[in-house]
């Protein structure tokens, strides 16, 4: 899904240090109690794994850490919770109608964002909300598979409809 | 309480089960990828929902499971539907709708 | 535990998904209808196992349920790049 040929950024000491808290929340979960003793094992057990994927540190170069990034995520998530609901309900109408209406066809679409994650994060909103899936990743552009693509759209009116409201949210906390 | 729970697993099974008529109604791969994907992901999560609202103690857990579905299934998906472009896969069309880059026949 | 009229239709309708994903796996007709139908079902099976723990009351198959999460997507990776190669 990544691809090489556009410039991503490098991975600096909060990455790695987002990385580690992150494994180490991840430890606390899975314990799911507040030993002391399970929460050193933690300490070690996220700094090894933290050291240990050092070389692949870069997929989460693209992300962007500080406070400013945080309303973004917040109104990110809630438009993704929102268009995932109606992806499903969009999903149930047509899947339950007699007639299955249906209008496939593969669209491309247009992104801003430069990382590879947050192309990654935005071809899976994609693929979660109403009657589109991603299918491959090419540089700037995403091949979508549309179930009800309306005859005539050009890549200009299909980003328009597809991932702009996400790209709007995704681009405050992720490059 | 329960009675909340139990809402949430019974709307969470009824979208998988949306999700499984879909792929068997559905006209070809790339649209049966979409109801399977779809559906069966806000399925697990109402299910899981449920689930924790039972057993509060679990969530911790519920949650990680919970974050692998929803991360791992539109991954995979996109994945399958990637490689079966790549092999060569046409998808379904009803009528001459442009197909930029993809021939439909 | 007992389970209430609610629980017992949610069960009922996870049951005929998991039927209607087994046809679609048995009918095919193509290889890859059958890798979206195993895809389908092993993240049915995942929260089918987390309704297993409910219903035995035991956090260990939470556990079960995260592992097979985890394979079944590395498994469904693996074959998506068999089909890749073979295109």
């Amino acid at each position: 899904m990544t691809t090489k040929s556009i410039q991503q950024p490098e991975p600096g000491f909060v990455h790695g240090l987002f990385l580690y808290l992150l494994v180490f929340t991840l430890w606390m979960l899975l314990v799911g109690n507040l030993d002391t003793a399970e929460m050193a094992a933690g300490v070690v057990v996220a700094l090894i794994v933290t050291l240990a994927s050092r070389p692949h540190l870069s997929i989460l170069a693209g992300l962007i850490i500080s406070p400013s990034a945080l309303l973004p995520l917040l109104r990110y998530l809630g438009t993704f919770i929102v268009a995932l609901v109606q992806a499903n309900l969009d999903m149930a109408r047509r899947v339950l109608s007699p007639s299955l209406p249906l209008q496939p066809a593969v669209v491309e679409v247009e992104t801003k964002l430069k990382s590879s994650l947050g192309r990654l994060i935005l071809a899976n909103s994609i693929t979660l909300t109403p009657g589109t899936l991603t299918v491959d990743v090419q540089d700037q552009v995403l091949l979508v598979h549309w179930v009800d693509a309306p005859p005539g759209s050009d890549r200009v009116s299909t980003t328009k409809a597809i991932t702009s409201k996400f790209e709007q949210h995704l681009k405050g906390f992720v490059l | 309480m329960r009675l909340i729970a139990d809402l949430f697993l019974v709307v969470g099974a009824a979208f998988t089960l949306f999700g499984a008529i879909g792929l068997i109604r559905m006209p070809d791969v790339y649209n049966r990828i979409q109801a399977g994907t779809k559906a069966v992901t806000l399925g697990s999560l109402c299910l899981l929902i449920g689930i924790a609202l039972l057993y509060p103690a679990w969530w911790s857990k519920l949650l990680v499971i919970g974050v692998l579905i929803l991360i791992t299934n539109p991954l995979g998906s996109s994945t399958i539907a990637r490689a079966l472009l790549k092999a060569g896969v046409k998808p379904w069309s009803k009528a001459s709708v442009s197909q930029p880059g993809e021939a439909d026949r | 535990m007992t389970l209430t009229l609610l629980e017992i239709v949610a069960l009922g309708l996870l049951g005929a998904a998991v039927l209607l994903s087994l046809l679609r796996l048995i009918l095919g007709p193509t290889a890859p209808d059958r890798v979206v139908a195993a895809d389908t079902l092993a993240v049915i099976t995942t929260s089918g196992l987390v309704i297993i723990a409910a219903l035995l009351g035991s956090p260990l198959y939470l556990d079960v349920a995260l592992i097979y999460g985890t394979l079944a997507f590395v498994g469904v990776v693996a074959i998506a790049r068999t089909i890749e190669g073979n295109g």
